[in-house]
């Protein structure tokens, strides 16, 4: 569906300051891209941007002759900080639904549930969880529903370390899918990946 | 289809839930129709006439409680993102929104609404078509309303701002509805005034989510 991911020239300017310009960069398929640089370089900013969710303020996204509008509807995940979980709201009911938002199926979203070992937390209610249970229940939709590309951010921060572990082995295999992973990460990701630094 | 069919039956539940849902909406709605006749005094000719028109501007004023939080908590918890980030359309996903929230508040304020209206003194004939105005106005309402929530997205104390912006759009069907029920309680013809309140309902629900999307995407970007 995402042949590639395909960023020229690009700039984005947030609240009158410019964040970065000139931003050039491709990933492709069974590629994987840590995104690094200081607090506040635009690391977000450039994965909302992506998603369609922040206007460049020059450049092009392209996603390989996918029209764009069509790419974002339902060719990438994006997880970030603010995940749209509600916290009233149970463990069973945010992952149904949102599995079955991305496009999954009762199947694929109970195979979710198991890979992201959620099945004993769901009858909990979402503000009983962990911070990282919560990460690992926002992570669940790119299991529940199939998407090339995946946008993250900060996808490992508060994970334990043997959930790094298990990501990195989904992200494994999601790029021996053909799959793309483009992450915003302090600390270096658990799988090869080449680095696109926005600081420097 | 289903996916809509899914954040309709959620979007109902977090109304439900949300800020005590239909029961707070019900309550103010109970609470403003008792301070009237402490207002204009207990005779009950002089209450029986402004009845009908008093529960109807009540339920309007009730309608604009749950808006504030419509788009506001979806925009602020990132769920508003995921949202659009999805082969439905945005307006679609809009309209489900203001759906879930007349089913959750709206339909149990048209509920209240006859019994109100009866409890100051209406005549209780009239209650059918109080009952059937407050559903369509409710709709009209909610869609309205939507906009407003919707625009005032990302603003401080964006409640208020919501309803400033909200109530003009709410005179017509005010006036529709309301002259609706005075002229059947007068024995007059009443079915112009309830068709032009239909009609703007509908209109309400076929353009307001033109215009609630088209302010998502502007707030998100």
């Amino acid at each position: 569906m995402i042949a590639e991911l395909l960023i020229s020239e690009a700039s984005v300017r947030r609240g009158g300051r410019v964040l970065f310009e000139g931003l050039s960069f491709a990933l492709r398929p069974g590629e994987a891209c840590a995104l690094v640089g200081p607090n506040g370089s635009g690391k977000t900013s450039l994965l909302r941007a992506i998603a369609g969710l922040v206007r460049l303020e020059a450049g092009e996204i392209g996603f390989g002759g996918t029209d764009p509008a069509e790419a974002r509807a339902s060719g990438l995940h994006f997880v970030g900080h603010q995940d749209g979980l509600k916290p009233a709201r149970t463990v069973r009911e945010e992952l149904e639904f949102w599995g079955r938002w991305a496009g999954g199926t009762p199947a694929s979203v109970s195979q979710a549930a198991e890979a992201y070992d959620l099945v004993r937390l769901l009858d909990l209610e979402v503000r009983r969880l962990s911070a990282g249970q919560r990460r690992r229940l926002a992570l669940s939709r790119t299991a529940a529903a199939e998407r090339p590309l995946w946008l993250l951010d900060e996808p490992l921060s508060p994970l334990d370390a043997l959930w790094r572990e298990r990501m990195g082995q989904a992200m494994a295999r999601h790029l021996g899918g053909g799959g793309m992973i483009l992450a915003a990460v302090h600390d270096p990701l658990p799988i090869p990946a080449k680095t696109l630094d926005l600081g420097a | 289809m289903s996916r809509l069919l899914a954040l309709l039956v959620r979007e109902t539940a977090l109304a439900w839930g949300r800020g005590g849902g239909p029961l707070v909406a019900v309550g103010f709605y109970a609470g403003v129709a008792t301070l009237i006749p402490l207002a204009i005094g207990p005779e009950p000719e002089r209450l029986a006439a402004i009845a009908p028109g008093a529960a109807w501007v009540a339920l309007a004023l009730a309608s604009l409680l749950p808006l504030d939080r419509l788009f506001e908590r979806d925009y602020e918890d990132g769920a508003l993102d995921l949202l659009v980030l999805s082969p439905a359309p945005l307006e679609l996903v809009c309209a489900v929104k203001c759906l879930g929230q007349w089913l959750a508040t709206g339909a149990p304020l048209a509920l209240a609404a006859p019994v109100a209206a009866i409890a100051l003194g209406a005549d209780p004939a009239l209650a059918p078509l109080i009952f059937a105005c407050a559903l369509a106005g409710g709709l009209a309402f909610a869609f309205l309303g939507g906009i407003g929530a919707a625009l005032s997205l990302g603003a401080r104390r964006g409640g208020l701002l919501t309803a400033v912006i909200v109530l003009p759009l709410f005179v017509p069907p005010v006036i529709f509805g309301g002259g609706a029920l005075d002229a059947y309680a007068a024995g007059l013809p009443w079915k112009a005034g309830f068709s032009l309140l239909a009609a703007y309902a509908a209109g309400a629900v076929a353009l307001g989510p033109l215009a609630m999307a088209g302010a998502c995407r502007n707030a998100l970007s």
